[in-house]
């Protein structure tokens, strides 16, 4: 009990870092009646441990209520708030303001998506080049009938694909990469990533199906590894490892 | 305005900051390739000069023997080796050479692909295309 108060003594002592603030810059952009897009600057006060997405609420809630901004789990999990912070893809719940290092901290909507309004943009095309891939196992049987066992793996195997899986389809990898800046049809690291982590899973069937699926000139062949999708990604899923590990299936290196 | 899929376009490409040597070397791969073309046709050109005979051929030829000409194939000199030297390292790396291999990552993620295997290739690109450059400069100029 003694050691249980020392402890809430300590921590009722620990000083509170000092309050800073930040200028936030905010784009505002609502495609069904403005021509281009702007800035709007707030100052907000953050402390060590806020966030960029914290710092947007703030705005929603004392400021400017209008500000659009997709958000769910605050915890990197769920993939959808993220934005360009600093001119750089991030997730605005998993960056905090006092790690850019910056005064001025401005958000904008992600490169290479649609935008719905200011910082929310649509993610159709990504979901269905993820769909096109086929992101599940391939198989004749399956383990949901009785009396079926489920599919085992070694712990060897599953290290050759479960990077792969930590993927929350945020998108900032497609955002990042410099072939999506410029060709619309182009399948993305976000799709290709997942092709590799079901073409590497030993439970599934259906390489050729999905090697075939890209192995088009708008396909796995625009990537130019300048690795900026690895770069960006929260989960540390490195597409760009993926995409050419994926290669070497279609180049006969791997079987 | 914002386009309809606000795709940075060719400017966001040609960007090289942001993303580390890896994007200053994607930069320089094309810049490097867009400028040994511009060379590879002005090359055809020059030696098609040779059909107007010596006098024609020698009278062209002066033109890369001024201090400008001699810079422009200092820089070709540099373009060419960056591009040798890049150019092996993002093929071994689209054979599955030096991407590292998956596995769990740990907090917090530095991408395997990215591993010093490849930004020492990409330095060494760079050195080397200096080098040859400057020992270029120097052939040129010590004459």
């Amino acid at each position: 009990m003694a050691q249980v108060s020392s402890i809430a003594n300590e921590q009722n002592t620990t000083a509170v870092s000092s309050s800073k603030s930040i200028t936030l810059r905010i784009s505002r952009f609502n495609p069904e009646h403005d021509e281009t897009n702007g800035f709007m600057e707030f100052t907000i006060p953050y402390q060590k441990w806020t966030t960029v997405l914290e710092a947007i609420l703030e705005v929603k809630k004392h400021f400017d209520h209008s500000v659009a901004v997709r958000y769910s789990c605050r915890q990197a999990t769920c993939g959808s708030c993220g934005m360009i912070i600093n001119g750089k893809p991030r997730l605005a719940c998993f960056t905090k303001i006092s790690e850019l290092n910056s005064d001025v901290v401005t958000v904008e909507p992600m490169n290479n998506f649609p935008i719905i309004r200011d910082l929310a943009v649509k993610f159709e095309k990504l979901f269905d080049t993820h769909q096109k891939i086929k992101p599940y196992l391939i198989r004749d049987d399956t383990e949901l009938e009785s009396n079926e066992k489920e599919f085992l793996q070694s712990p060897e195997e599953v290290e050759q694909y479960i990077q792969f899986a930590n993927c929350i389809k945020c998108g900032l990898c497609n955002s990042a990469c410099p072939t999506m800046a410029t060709d619309s049809s182009f399948v993305g690291p976000q799709a290709l990533a997942q092709a590799y982590r079901y073409v590497a899973d030993t439970r599934d069937k259906g390489k050729d199906s999905r090697l075939k699926i890209i192995d088009d000139s708008h396909g796995i062949w625009r990537c130019h590894f300048a690795g900026s999708c690895s770069q960006v990604c929260p989960k540390g899923v490195d597409p760009a490892m993926g995409i050419q590990l994926l290669r070497g299936y279609l180049l006969g290196f791997r079987s | 305005m914002p386009s309809d899929d606000h795709r940075e376009g060719i400017k966001g490409m040609a960007n090289p900051s942001r993303y580390g040597i890896e994007r200053v070397a994607y930069w320089l791969m094309r810049l490097s390739g867009l400028g040994l073309l511009a060379y590879f046709i002005g090359h055809i050109y020059e030696t098609s000069n040779i059909l107007r005979g010596q006098v024609g051929w020698d009278e062209f030829l002066e033109l890369t023997q001024t201090t400008e000409g001699h810079i422009i194939l200092a820089i070709v000199i540099a373009m060419c080796v960056f591009h040798t030297v890049n150019g092996i390292r993002v093929m071994l790396g689209h054979g599955g050479v030096g991407v590292g291999k998956p596995a769990r990552p740990d907090y917090p993620y530095d991408p395997a692909s990215q591993n010093y295997r490849h930004k020492i290739g990409i330095y060494s690109a760079i050195l080397l295309a200096a080098i040859a450059m400057m020992y270029g400069l120097a052939v040129m100029f010590g004459e």
